[in-house]
């Protein structure tokens, strides 16, 4: 039996995360039969072909997918579900809003935000906001698995050859509509997969703050992140923000800047590989987890931060 | 409009949790317990629409040891009318959740069911969805607005990318995030009447429905420590040290 993983996508390219899913995907050792449902998306059927650990593509092209509604995508993968083990797909919302539906009509119970795959029925992940990873092993005969993305590399996308088998579309529950996207669009790198990203929380007190955190984003070319209080407190939209409930983040670096360090927020960003901390109480929690640690008001410090960085010959971009 | 709000009982956001010695699982002796944190959105929408004359009955249901129960009072003492407690000594995984929900749902026949969109011991963040699978109804996970249209209802939803509107009709299940209001205190006075508000009390191993475990816990372990690192004078030490020291500018 062989592996079934649902490809995330905007009907015109992959998106990256499909691409780590892919590598957790190969660490069972199985065959990667890939899905791609969308409306007019022949041409990310055509790029999952070219990546070599995926075997076979699935490609179903109909209106009925072009927005992801967990109702209507469900039925189309519950009707190919029969030949295989595995079922998986990423531990982000797209992953998490449709992956439950299936694995409940299926009778399975889902594995959700793998990070490390043991066997092709033991898995490690996170509980507690990461506090603390539980071993599992799951006795269903099939399984269903979200993994989170940043904790797998992602595949390699050229070389490979893979068919592309055509599926018909199945009917539709009519139950739900889709209305609108909102996307934030930015010239910075994707939050996700940045290789820098600089956060700042409640200390920042405005919307207008965030600009010095702006300017230090543009100049590191990083991605701008947010804890859940500044979100809340609207200084920033929810697609920054970092944490339990919201992104899970592994740059090379994280600077986190008037941010005390809840438990939630350290769940999104503690994996990161060299962790600045800017924060003038002294106390606060996130210095014990940063490897370097600067006690100063925000506002003083940001602006000489970019002046510092405005002096040296080189940045890694 | 009749509502169902599912509501569990868990460690306290704010209690840093300690793993056994013997990996069997989290410390819970002794340790403060709470509500749900999205699960108290999930009370405050019913309870606004009730307010608003567009809810008539709003039904807490809580599933666990006796001690669940404090959840559901709670609710109760925030405006929700009557509870049902679900007897369950063990952990349930989801999909049993799901199933007993389900029962309820067919007993109560709630127009919409309202959740936490996750709960922040397990992480799973499936219920919900998985509720709405086995009912055949349609979702709106991670809700941070909702907007009730005659029969149905308009869902804004936090996604990766921002924010996704989507069309829900009724019967309907909505998941909450912990933005889509600021759940109210219980006054003195409602505490002592949900005192008198009646919650049922049903077991769980009564519905014959299978609500065995599939996932085996192996073990439970602290994640690797990360240690805290040096602290710096001034931010030129700090460029300096990211520069040459980390290697990471």
């Amino acid at each position: 039996m062989s592996i079934l993983l649902i490809a995330e996508h905007n009907n015109s390219n992959l998106k990256v995360f499909t691409l780590n899913a892919i590598t957790a995907a190969s660490k069972i050792n199985k065959e990667i039969h890939i899905l791609v449902a969308g409306n007019k998306c022949e041409n990310v059927a055509k790029e999952l072909s070219l990546i070599p650990l995926v075997k076979k593509v699935l490609y179903c092209d109909s209106p009925n997918y072009e927005n992801f509604l967990a109702e209507n995508l469900t039925p189309l993968i519950i009707k190919l579900s029969e030949p295989y083990s595995h079922i998986i797909a990423s531990a982000n919302t797209f992953g998490k809003n449709f992956m439950p539906r299936v694995a409940a009509l299926l009778d399975i119970s889902q594995i959700s935000d793998v990070i490390k795959i043991n066997s092709d029925e033991e898995f490690l992940r996170p509980i507690y906001a990461g506090n603390a990873f539980v071993t599992v092993k799951s006795n269903d005969k099939k399984k269903c698995i979200t993994v989170r993305p940043t904790s797998f590399d992602p595949a390699p996308t050229t070389g490979g050859s893979a068919s592309i088998e055509k599926i018909e579309a199945v009917n539709i529950p009519n139950i739900s509509k889709f209305i609108k996207r909102e996307e934030t669009k930015s010239e910075r790198p994707e939050l996700g997969t940045a290789r820098v990203v600089v956060s700042g929380g409640r200390g920042m007190q405005s919307s207008e703050n965030f600009k010095l955190i702006n300017s230090i984003a543009d100049k590191l070319n990083a991605a701008v992140g947010a804890s859940r209080a500044a979100v809340d407190a609207g200084y920033i939209g929810n697609d920054h923000q970092v944490g339990q409930t919201g992104k899970v983040v592994v740059p090379d670096l994280y600077i986190a800047v008037g941010i005390s360090g809840a438990i939630q927020h350290l769940a999104g960003m503690k994996e990161s590989k060299v962790i600045v901390a800017i924060n003038k109480d002294g106390e606060a929690p996130i210095f014990s987890i940063a490897d370097y640690g600067l006690e100063a008001d925000l506002f003083e410090a940001l602006p000489q931060f970019l002046e510092e960085l405005n002096k040296l010959n080189t940045i890694q971009k | 409009m009749k509502i169902l709000v599912a509501v569990k009982r868990v460690i306290d956001y704010n209690v840093q949790i300690r793993v056994k010695e013997d990996g069997s699982g989290v410390n819970t002796d002794n340790v403060k317990m709470s509500t749900n944190p999205p699960d108290d959105n999930a009370i405050e929408e019913a309870v606004k629409l009730k307010e608003s004359g567009k809810a008539k009955e709003i039904i807490a249901v809580t599933i666990g040891e006796d001690k669940a129960q404090e959840t559901v009072r709670k609710a109760l003492a925030v405006g929700v009318d009557r509870g049902i407690h679900v007897k369950s000594d063990n952990y349930i995984e989801p999909l049993g959740v799901a199933k007993i929900l389900k029962k309820i749902v067919e007993k109560e026949k709630p127009d919409l069911v309202f959740l936490g969109k996750q709960a922040i011991d397990d992480d799973c963040n499936q219920t919900g969805q998985m509720l709405a699978a086995i009912l055949g109804w349609p979702q709106g996970t991670f809700a941070s607005k909702i907007e009730h249209k005659d029969k149905v209802f308009e869902v804004t939803r936090e996604v990766d990318e921002g924010l996704e509107t989507v069309e829900i009709n009724l019967p309907a299940i909505i998941t909450c995030d912990l933005r889509l209001n600021e759940p109210r205190f219980a006054s003195l006075p409602n505490i002592m009447k949900a005192k008198k508000k009646p919650i049922e009390q049903l077991n769980a191993k009564d519905f014959g429905i299978d609500i065995s475990n599939r996932i085996q816990q192996i073990k439970v372990e602290e994640p690797p420590k990360r240690k805290g690192g040096v602290k710096v004078a001034n931010v030129a030490e700090l460029v300096s040290k990211l520069k040459n020291e980390a290697k990471v500018i």
